[in-house]
Formats: structure tokens, C-alpha cells, sequence
């Protein structure tokens, strides 16, 4: 099948890379067939692996056809045969509404995260807020202090921007000793990519007035946590905006509805989720959650401060951690790739553990501080192979590998883990997480670090 | 472009407005005027210089009973950590291989102690304490972490003067980078 699909392709002449890589513009040649990749993954998705193996079809006998099927619904779900694609919550023991919960990035494809599938990270549960009772408050270093209704910001001129958004601690696993053994999006999951659409804030900071010394503003939402940070001005004035709505659809509570403010680029946890008050000042506030916590201890015992940036980071979904590769034959790489400063410019994938680099497709279009999704054709002879993907951003910034981000951060920051991933495919089609060897720690003593999420 | 555009552009260039500027969106003017009384029921937030501490005080004491009721269940006994963070009692430094990051080891500011307490704690029903008691459940960790004495008590003045020690212990990477 696969196999002999791909003895056609003529591999010595496509491979561009070493253990299999094929050459992107393969994607354009007519009848390339893909191999079957099986989810193992836990839950109800068993059943999906063993529908690998083609059901029996008789196509007069198949009951959607002869009977009526379900009436219009005013909102529609998922079909009822994909509720393995869920996020994967995991929250504080004590505070249900204390934690996050995960994007299932591995079973997904596009650039769109659906708005039920969004990530989350809430520090006191979702509020169900009453858009009648909420107010927007700009207020301290202005001309004029201003209280806004969402019927009136809805009454604003709008912008939309497709971009992502990831949490300060997506990946955090990374910094562990051992490589997490869990699927590719319930630990990395924490980036998620939307349309937003919603009124500038640079418009508002107009009508309120800056004084001259307004050097940072600080946001706060209206959640049981009150949680509030300190945004530099500067960013304040030049593209975060007031979204109101999500991928067309009024915000939904748990990505912080009526009013949630997009700073593109910046880790998750400045992007306040029922924002409901703008205090204007000429310096952060110094919140808990700008000190100790979204700061990152280095080896030396001083920590970073204010790193607000998401450095470029690419992800290779599929095939990825806890999937099966069912016979050797031609496969679709295929991953996500985004960066906080700008448009992704590369992404760079190999098979042979980083020995060899081949160049992935790049979806079109490709946007700013967006999700950007890579594909590239390979053939899995069977044999070992180590997967890795590599983005590079329209500054030069280059995704670093394990061993450079671990050298110069340490292992205790805990926050803005971008390194390379590397997926091991065993001679069975396997494929688990590996750190390169010289990554891995000879110890096991090291406790898991990624549920520190107070 | 078509030329009625150009020749609008031209006109602004011409009184000197660029483009730029003349295409960024003017809001409607929608915002209603907002009091000082107003702004005070909404301004919860408290600075390093303790601008915006209220009036009140509570004294280490006070604040231990309250911790032990309030607190305990999830910071554990002493502050030392339970299914919340660890927020007394480091013994391993910031620098060792198992660093214990706790308000005494590594919270820069102790105003951000009161900030926390007022706006988010306890968990199970914020906002629920006066100030006086979040001073007092405040001087109650500063003093498990050894920064004031027993027989202290915090108010809007003696906050804010309390030295942290690992106030210098950070990089300010915005500032770095920009």
C-alpha cells in the first residue's frame, strides 16, 4: 500500500534529507498516499485504532440513509464519533478551578483552534460574568478618567487579528529531567491560535488622554483572582487590542468574556481574560504574578524579569508522542510553528535526530504572530528514526535545541520553554519523547515539575 | 489605488498630516465620567512604595490564628507547602540544585504579600477579609520567614519599609532587550 506507493516516488531521487526526509514539492504530485498512523492514546480513541482495520461496508444496508437524520440544531457539536478530542484539564487539587487545561494539538490540523479547544489557564475558575454588570475602567495617569460598557465598545471600530496565544509555562515539562511520556498537545498544548476582534486600545488610550509620565499600564480582570499585570506602554500603544470576540463568536467565558485584551506575541498571562480595569502608571505594580511567579530562577540564583517576548518554538503533531506508525511506506510529517516577533520564515525538519535538515512546507498564508503549520513528506524505512522540527522567524531567531536552552537557563525557570522536540520512532513504529542522550540525566530522582501551576 | 484616494492623500500630506496617523481609527467618544469615590471602590492595587495600602492594622499574632483557619489547609503548617506553594521556610538557597522560592527567599516586594491576599485569598471565598486582617495574615508570613518580630504589626506605613531579601535577585529582561 503505502510501501509501494512510495517505491513509485523514486525515493533516491526525492530524499533531501537523510533516514527518509522527501523533498515539500512532492506534496504537489498527484495520488501521494499516506500511511496510517494509529492514536494510542488513553480514553475512548481505542476504538478509533481499531477502525484502522476498514469496517465492512454495505452500502445499501447503512442506516443514515434510510432514515431521517437529526433535526437543525441552534449550535452545532462535534460528531459524536471524535470525543477523544478534548482538552486535557489539570487542576489544583484542592481549587477545581485552580490549573489549566490542555489543547489536543496531536489530533488536530489548520492553524485555527476552535473556540471549544482553546487552551485554558485560570487561577480561580471561569466567572460567569453578566455583560450588563461589567464596566471597563481607564483610569491613573490619563486626562481623563473613563468608564466603558461593552455596549459601548461594541459601538467601537473594530480590527481583527489571527495570532496565537501561549502560556508563559507551556512545555514546561521540557526543563524536567526524564522526557515527558504524555501526547504531544497535553504538554504542549498551552498555545492555542484564534481570530480576535476587538477595539484597538491605543484608540481608547487617546480618548482618556496620556500624561506624559504613563510609562506602563496595568490590567486586571474580573475573575475571582482579581488577577492583574503591568504591560510596558509602549506595547499598550502599539498593537494590543480589547477583543470582544473570538474566531466570530462573542468570547467564550473560559478565554475571558465580554472582554479580553490581545497583546500579540506576549506570553499568555498578560493577554487579562475579564479585563475590567486599566490602571494607567509610570511603573509595573509588581503583582505575585509578575514576581513570583512568570519569572524564571537561573542557575546563578537571579531570576528573569518582564521576559514577556515568546521566542520562536515549532512542534512536529503527527506523528508524535503515543502514536503508531503501522507499516514502514511514506508518511506526513506535519507540526505548528509561531513566534512572538513576527512571521515564521522557516521551518527546518529532520528524521535522523538533527544530523540532516530538510526545509518543511509552509502553509499559506502566513501571518504574523500566528500559528503556522509545516508539512513535509517522508518515507519510514522501518529502521530508527529521530524526528525534530525547527522553526526560524523573519528576525533570524533560530528555535534553540535542548542542550543550549538548558546550558544557558538551567532547569529552574520553569517559564518560556521553546527548545527542540525530538520524537523517537522505534523498529515497531513507536513513537515516544526522547532528550538527545547527552540531555538525559543518569539519575531518576528528579519529581515532576509540570503541576506546579498555583 | 484609485484616484480619489490619491488625491485625498495628497490633500493630507499636503496640511502636513501623514497618512499614517490619518488612518488609525478615532474613537466614538463613548466613556462615562468616573469620580474619585468611584475609582476607589475599583482601585485594589497596591505598589512596592505601598501607594495604595488602606488604612488599618494587624499585628503577627492576630494574623497566626487566621492563617491556622484560613490559610493552612492548603500552604500547609508554618507556611511550608501543601497542594499551594511553599511560602516560608526555605532552606535550600536560590542558587542550590532543589531552590525553594518562597516569600522570604524570593518575593521581591512585601506590599505584594498584601496586594495578593486582598484581592485573591483565601481561594474559597476572596475578598472576604478586612484589611486589618489581611494586614495581620500579612505580618503572620513575613514573620514565619523572619523579616519582622513577633510582637510586630503592618499597617500602611511599616509595610512597605520591610526589606526583602532577594530584592535584587532580578533581571529585568524588557528593559535588556529593548
Amino acid at each position: 500500500m503505502a510501501g509501494a506507493d512510495s517505491r513509485e516516488l523514486k525515493l533516491e531521487e526525492n530524499q533531501v534529507a537523510g533516514n527518509g526526509l522527501l523533498d515539500r514539492r512532492l506534496f504537489l504530485k498527484k495520488g501521494l498516499q499516506f500511511g496510517a498512523i494509529t492514536t494510542l492514546a488513553s480514553t475512548s480513541s481505542l476504538a478509533a485504532s481499531e477502525s484502522a482495520t476498514p469496517a465492512k461496508v454495505e452500502p445499501d444496508k447503512l442506516p443514515w440513509m434510510h432514515t431521517p437524520g437529526k433535526p437543525f440544531s441552534i449550535y452545532g457539536s462535534p460528531s459524536s464519533f471524535e470525543d477523544n478530542v478534548v482538552r486535557y484539564p489539570s487542576p489544583n487539587e484542592l481549587v477545581a478551578g485552580n490549573g489549566v487545561s490542555w489543547t489536543p494539538l496531536h489530533l488536530m490540523e489548520g492553524s485555527i483552534i476552535p473556540n471549544g479547544l482553546h487552551y485554558e489557564r485560570h487561577h480561580n475558575g471561569v466567572p460567569q460574568i453578566d455583560p450588563k454588570k461589567h464596566r471597563l475602567l481607564i483610569h491613573g495617569l490619563v486626562k481623563k478618567d473613563l468608564s466603558f460598557s461593552i455596549d459601548d465598545l461594541l459601538r467601537y471600530p473594530m480590527q481583527s487579528k489571527i495570532c496565537f496565544i501561549e502560556c508563559g509555562g507551556n512545555s514546561n515539562a521540557g526543563w524536567n529531567k526524564q522526557p515527558a511520556q504524555a501526547e504531544a498537545g497535553y504538554f504542549n498544548g498551552m498555545v492555542s491560535g484564534s481570530e480576535w476582534t476587538g477595539v484597538p486600545l491605543s484608540v481608547l488610550l487617546d480618548e482618556v488622554g496620556l500624561r506624559k509620565k504613563a510609562k506602563w499600564i496595568i490590567a486586571e480582570g474580573a475573575d475571582a483572582f482579581a488577577m492583574q499585570m503591568s504591560i510596558p506602554i509602549e506595547k499598550a500603544l502599539d498593537d494590543a487590542f480589547l477583543a470582544l470576540y473570538q474566531n466570530g463568536e462573542r468570547i467564550r467565558p473560559e478565554n475571558g468574556y465580554p472582554l479580553r485584551l490581545i497583546v500579540p506575541g506576549w506570553e499568555g498571562v498578560l493577554n487579562v481574560k475579564w479585563l475590567r480595569r486599566l490602571k494607567v502608571t509610570n511603573r509595573p505594580v509588581m503583582a505575585r504574578n509578575e514576581t513570583s511567579k512568570y519569572t524564571e530562577l537561573q542557575p546563578s540564583g537571579k531570576a528573569r524579569m518582564f521576559t514577556f517576548l515568546i521566542e520562536a518554538k515549532s512542534l512536529i503533531t503527527s506523528p508524535s508522542a503515543h502514536m503508531l506508525l503501522k507499516t514502514p511506506g511514506l508518511y506526513q510529517l506535519t507540526g505548528l510553528a509561531w513566534s512572538g516577533r513576527g512571521k515564521i520564515s522557516q521551518v527546518d525538519v529532520s528524521a535522523d535526530g538533527g544530523k540532516t535538515w530538510a526545509e518543511a512546507e509552509l502553509q499559506e498564508p502566513v501571518l504574523d504572530r500566528a500559528l503556522t503549520r509545516f508539512r513535509l513528506p517522508w518515507h519510514w524505512d522501518g529502521s530508527p528514526a529521530v524526528l525534530l522540527s525547527r522553526a526560524v522567524d523573519e528576525t533570524g531567531y533560530v528555535q534553540p535545541d535542548r542542550n543550549t536552552l538548558v546550558k544557558e537557563r538551567g532547569r529552574k525557570g520553569f517559564f518560556h520553554y521553546n527548545a527542540i522536540t525530538r520524537w523517537n520512532v522505534d523498529t515497531d513504529g513507536f513513537v515516544s519523547h526522547v532528550y538527545k542522550k547527552d540531555e538525559s540525566a543518569k539519575d531518576t530522582s528528579d519529581i515532576s515539575i509540570d503541576s506546579d501551576w498555583d | 489605488m484609485n484616484q480619489q484616494k490619491i488625491l485625498l492623500i495628497s490633500a493630507l500630506i499636503a496640511t502636513g498630516i501623514s497618512p499614517a496617523l490619518a488612518e488609525s481609527p478615532q474613537g466614538p467618544g463613548l466613556g462615562s465620567n468616573v469620580t474619585p469615590e468611584e475609582i476607589a471602590q475599583w482601585d485594589i492595587s497596591v505598589f512596592p512604595d505601598g501607594e495604595g495600602l488602606p488604612e488599618g492594622e494587624g499585628t503577627v499574632k492576630e494574623g497566626e490564628v487566621l492563617y491556622q483557619q484560613q490559610c493552612m489547609v492548603c500552604h500547609g503548617e508554618n507556611g511550608l507547602g501543601a497542594t499551594a506553594d511553599q511560602l516560608a521556610g526555605a532552606q535550600m538557597s536560590l542558587d542550590s540544585e532543589y531552590p525553594e522560592q518562597t516569600i522570604g527567599s524570593y518575593w521581591p516586594y512585601a506590599t505584594t504579600v498584601f496586594d495578593v491576599i486582598r484581592r485573591s485569598m483565601p481561594m474559597t471565598n476572596p475578598g472576604s477579609l478586612s484589611n486589618e486582617q489581611t494586614y495581620a495574615v500579612t505580618a503572620y508570613l513575613l514573620f514565619l520567614n523572619n523579616l519582622i518580630s513577633k510582637d510586630d504589626k503592618m499597617d500602611a506605613t511599616s509595610l512597605p519599609k520591610v526589606k526583602m531579601p532577594n530584592e535584587d535577585g532580578f533581571i529585568n529582561i524588557y528593559e535588556e532587550e529593548k
